[in-house]
């Protein structure tokens, strides 16, 4: 029995690659927001690109 | 299991265009919702639009950065980057599979009853393409005089900003038709071609043209929902080739970029429990069967 377990924990490591990953682009999102970034990028959201969309 | 696939595809599709006051406004929503990140692609100039559209977003925002750096500004797209690399992270190209709601559009037009094609690999680059000159490059480095830049995917090339704010904005706003010139008939173009392909090959767009499935495809090795190989249960029978949406040969490529996670080969091909599904390492679900929480056997 343990030793049944012991080899699914062999084959099923937890990968650390993505909490890694995650936790990077936490901390460059938190630095974004620092920098007060999310008010522009609202300001630009409830605005109409026209040009974006292809008009004018 | 797809099913509840569906479903989930229209909720998010409900969910990043919940404003439904557009036939009285006549405008898009300009609520503090916009703020939050859509996770998948769909314009933030569509009229029922609640939240941003990150590839929209970054463009603007790298489009702006030396205008903004003069002003003290450090606007470099880290706030977008980061929630987009969160979800990446977390889901990868799960997001284009069930959260995306320009992807279920193109699902639903490819059940329109046609003999159906592949889409050559080889095009699969060109999103890639797409994500680093149109998105990155050239916002920043082609200015004009007041050092700002265009977004360039929008402007030029996003089909999905044509159907869902493009024609809608001008259905709105008769005025505006005043203004359609060679840059929407480029966009029309580009858009009528992707949806008529869509109709014959299986999510066209997403597979050679979308800069956010670019990008989500970027953490296929690294993301923490995914589909997962038990090479000693393969009998390489090559069933999950036949049923995959995006042209993904799991048994040989089970980190391939290309997949949506969206559980064809688990559910409808695989017949020896090969594929399951696993969150950081630990088996979450086998096969429709039945889900359960605990590894398999």
């Amino acid at each position: 029995m343990s030793q049944t377990s012991s080899n699914s924990r062999k084959k099923s490591p937890l990968r650390k690659a993505p909490i890694v990953v995650i936790a990077a682009f936490l901390l460059l999102w938190l630095i974004g927001g620092a920098t007060g970034e999310p008010g522009r990028v609202l300001e630009q959201a409830v605005q109409v690109c026209l040009s974006c969309i292809g008009i004018g | 299991m797809e099913t509840v696939r569906k479903w989930v595809q229209v909720i998010m599709g409900f969910l990043m265009n919940g404003s439904w006051s557009f036939p009285f406004t006549r405008t898009i929503y300009q609520g503090p919702l916009k703020v939050i990140c859509a996770p998948g692609l769909n314009c933030y100039s569509c009229p029922a639009a609640t939240t941003y559209c990150p590839m929209g977003s970054l463009q603007q925002l790298l489009g702006g950065l030396r205008f903004a750096l003069e002003n003290g500004q450090y606007y470099f797209g880290f706030s977008v980057l980061g929630s987009i690399g969160i979800l990446g992270g977390l889901f990868g190209r799960m997001i284009c599979g069930w959260a995306c709601p320009f992807g279920f559009i193109q699902e639903l037009l490819h059940k329109i009853p046609t003999r159906k094609f592949g889409v050559p690999r080889l095009l699969s680059h060109g999103k890639f393409v797409f994500l680093f000159l149109f998105v990155i490059v050239l916002p920043l480095a082609l200015v004009d005089e007041s050092g700002i830049g265009s977004p360039w995917y929008c402007k030029f090339v996003c089909p999905a900003g044509t159907l869902e704010a493009g024609i809608p904005m001008l259905l709105l706003q008769p005025n505006l038709r005043n203004t359609i010139g060679l840059l929407f008939l480029n966009k029309f173009v580009i858009m009528l071609i992707f949806l008529t392909w869509a109709i014959f090959a299986s999510r066209p767009f997403c597979r050679t043209a979308c800069p956010l499935g670019a990008f989500y495809a970027l953490f296929s090795r690294v993301r923490l929902i995914k589909l997962r190989l038990d090479e000693a249960r393969c009998t390489n029978c090559k069933a999950c080739h036949h049923v995959c949406p995006m042209g993904v040969k799991f048994n040989e490529s089970p980190d391939d970029p290309e997949c949506i996670t969206c559980l064809a080969c688990m559910n409808k091909a695989c017949k020896f429990d090969a594929i399951s599904l696993e969150i950081g390492g630990i088996p979450l679900a086998v096969p429709d069967r039945g889900i359960s929480l605990s590894s398999k056997p």
